[in-house]
């Protein structure tokens, strides 16, 4: 049997909260997942992602707020009795029941009595179908990972909630199961929720990505529009590398003028934060990636209306497809950028002095009220 | 001082992959003292019994040899009901131990939260007092006229009891149910602490997942919870019904002469009727009951590929 798709199948929060005495794991929260999307909630440990994520499954009891599916309330519902079903981060496998019967699990405990056909199906789709009568113990991560999302996948919930379901796989059998993981959701179609900290894992695999950081989401949008308008200098920060740096308004208008040390920065004036003001403190940031550099002596032959900073290289290192700089100048100590190893100029060595000029399309302006440095600290301690 | 020489190689390290005789040998030296004490106070014992359940003669003769066999087919003629009896009271103290004890278990595993150590002490807490008060408190609890026999009166359980012949019409003390309770009582502490252990080690994220995957508590209990429990149910078990039907104090102290034991008749053919053979071949017999009980449920239980 195929399942019901209704119209409205989205998985909404209103106001959920969560405290645990006088902590506060999750601030009251809206957010809304599309049916059929996939879903990413980004953030470092303690973020409160995972307990968002337990309160859709009915794990975790919400301190206020309502949780809805397809415009039912379920708030109240056990997890036993919600159209949910989770990959959990250990996997959680029965260590009891072979590969089949763990998969067959939801089924029976649903009264349905002829499994095989189905079971077959999912070991097939999640490419098991020689292990089906190994105990949990005899398989390996990759495979244990797999049984859990076929185990989760064979209920055909309306959303599937995945918790950090790759964490404990080691880099290249992640990427593969991320792929992999993609794979099945577009082939059913079922709406679901991953969450992850790994920012790189977010942005492949999500049509939509939530960033969380203290109980709360900082930002919402599609990865490429998280990447390039990031509002905030934790998502910024968190997701890629950014170069932020402190400037003061000059002027608005269509294009915003920043005097940012020593020397003058614009951008688009839709880019700005919508508080910036003439003579008011702003943050520029710019992708290592959008900046190119030159060598001071060709300073010249630069094309007029990019955004130029002068500085000296204090460190690069060759990573193969690009090499990264390090450059102090009096805009910030520590900026750095992305060069494709295309042409490379053998004057580029630490020490140089360099020119950093970039379109000034590709910088954003963040509010100045912010901790500079905020999403870096969270990924160290994340990685 | 002039250009000082190359500062000396470091020693090399002992090559690590043959160790040398020594430390070869340590492993069996500490070895050594359990097989001695395992030789002298268990297998020497073993032989010198089943010498003796084939010996004849008598004190004052002397006892002799003779490869007598008969003696165990004598004695388990003579003395199968008390087998039958040792087997059925053990049987459901161990049981009545069982449905106790899970509960309780569970309880402090799952529920006790910071209690948790409080409770496993109060479990041990009896083993503070000797065996023997303890049995002997029991002779007070359910003595003619006590508060127990008197609430069981009242409620009329008492009747149904002696209907059943568990306990004679108004009276507790000396009636197979006295001799089960002492058992139970006195056992229940090793079937909790194997319950408690195994149950302590299943992992909190299987009941989200059974829950999460459509099952209710119920569902939960019986098709994760107790499967993953098995080893701690069979080494409770185990540990309570062994035991039990070689024991002698409850039935002596609580019992009658109709609810004796075969750890009673083994204990005074030795003591008092000084039947020495009678007595060995009646151990015997009865550890081969045992081994034979425990072996088939073991098998039957399967809890051989339980990790």
């Amino acid at each position: 049997m195929t399942q019901q798709q209704t119209e409205g199948g989205d998985v909404r929060l209103t106001g959920i909260s969560k405290t645990y005495g006088s902590f506060t794991a999750v601030h009251p929260l809206d957010l809304t997942v599309p049916q059929g999307s996939f879903f990413a909630l980004l953030g470092a440990s303690g973020c409160g992602k995972t307990t968002t994520l337990r309160i859709i499954a009915g794990l975790e009891d919400t301190t206020t707020g309502t949780v809805s599916l397809g415009g039912r309330d379920i708030t109240d519902l056990p997890p036993y009795k919600r159209p949910v079903n989770t990959v959990f981060q250990s996997y959680a496998l029965f260590p009891h029941l072979d590969v089949s019967e763990n998969i067959a699990f939801g089924l029976r405990r649903r009264g349905i009595r002829s499994v095989g056909k189905q079971v077959g199906e999912m070991l097939d789709l999640v490419q098991l179908g020689d292990f089906a009568r190994r105990k949990p113990h005899q398989l390996s991560g990759g495979q244990q990972q797999r049984v859990a999302v076929a185990r989760a996948l064979i209920n055909h919930p309306q959303v599937l909630l995945l918790d950090e379901p790759l964490g404990a796989l080691d880099l290249k059998l992640r990427r593969q199961m991320q792929l992999e993981l993609k794979r099945i959701q577009t082939e059913v179609g079922i709406t679901f929720v991953h969450v992850t900290h790994d920012q790189e894992e977010a942005m492949t695999m999500a049509d939509t990505v939530a960033v969380m950081n203290g109980g709360r989401v900082e930002q919402l949008g599609a990865p490429a529009e998280l990447y390039e308008n990031p509002r905030t200098t934790f998502v910024a920060n968190f997701l890629g590398t950014s170069n932020l740096i402190e400037g003061r308004i000059v002027s608005t208008g269509t294009d915003v003028v920043v005097a940012a040390g020593g020397g003058k920065l614009r951008l688009p004036g839709g880019r700005c934060p919508s508080s910036a003001e003439s003579g008011g403190k702003v943050l520029v940031g710019v992708r290592p990636e959008k900046i190119s550099l030159t060598h001071t002596d060709d300073a010249a032959a630069i094309p007029d209306g990019r955004n130029r900073v002068a500085g000296r290289i204090t460190d690069s290192s060759f990573i193969g497809v690009s090499t990264q700089y390090v450059v102090e100048s009096p805009a910030g100590t520590a900026l750095q950028v992305y060069e494709q190893n295309i042409e490379r100029d053998g004057r580029l060595v630490p020490g140089a002095e360099v020119v950093l000029h970039w379109n000034p399309e590709h910088t954003f302006g963040l509010d100045a009220a912010q901790h500079i440095h905020a999403g870096a600290e969270a990924l160290e301690e994340a990685a | 001082m002039s250009a000082t020489e190359a500062p000396p190689a470091p020693p090399e390290k002992p090559d690590v992959r043959k160790p040398s005789a020594r430390r070869r040998l340590v492993p069996y030296w500490l070895l050594l003292p359990g097989i001695l004490w395992l030789l002298v106070f268990f297998a020497l014992p073993m032989v010198y019994q089943a010498s003796t359940s084939v010996q004849t003669g008598s004190l004052e003769k002397g006892f002799e040899v003779t490869w007598h066999f008969r003696t165990y087919w004598d004695a388990l003629a003579e003395y199968y009901p008390q087998f039958v009896r040792s087997l059925l009271y053990a049987g459901t103290a161990t049981l009545l131990c069982l449905l106790l004890g899970y509960p309780l278990a569970y309880l402090i595993a799952f529920k006790a939260g910071r209690w948790r150590n409080l409770v496993l002490v109060l479990v041990v807490a009896p083993f503070f007092t000797s065996f023997l008060i303890r049995t002997l408190a029991w002779k007070t609890i359910l003595a003619d006229g006590g508060a127990v026999v008197d609430v069981m009166n009242t409620l009329h359980v008492l009747d149904v009891t002696a209907w059943l012949g568990w306990t004679e019409s108004n009276r507790v003390l000396a009636t197979p149910m006295a001799v089960v309770c002492g058992l139970t009582y006195n056992f229940l502490p090793f079937m909790i602490l194997p319950l408690y252990t195994s149950l302590d080690r299943i992992d909190g994220r299987l009941h989200e997942a059974a829950r999460d995957l459509y099952a209710t508590p119920a569902t939960t209990f019986r098709k994760v919870t107790l499967p993953l429990s098995m080893p701690g149910v069979v080494s409770g078990t185990l540990l309570t019904f062994i035991p039990a039907s070689g024991d002698y104090v409850n039935a002596e102290l609580l019992g009658s002469t109709d609810t004796k034991m075969v750890g009673s008749v083994i204990q005074t053919q030795f003591l008092r009727v000084l039947d020495y053979p009678t007595a060995a071949a009646l151990s015997f017999i009865l550890m081969a009951v045992v081994l034979l009980v425990v072996t088939v449920y073991i098998r039957r239980s399967g809890t051989e590929d339980l990790v």
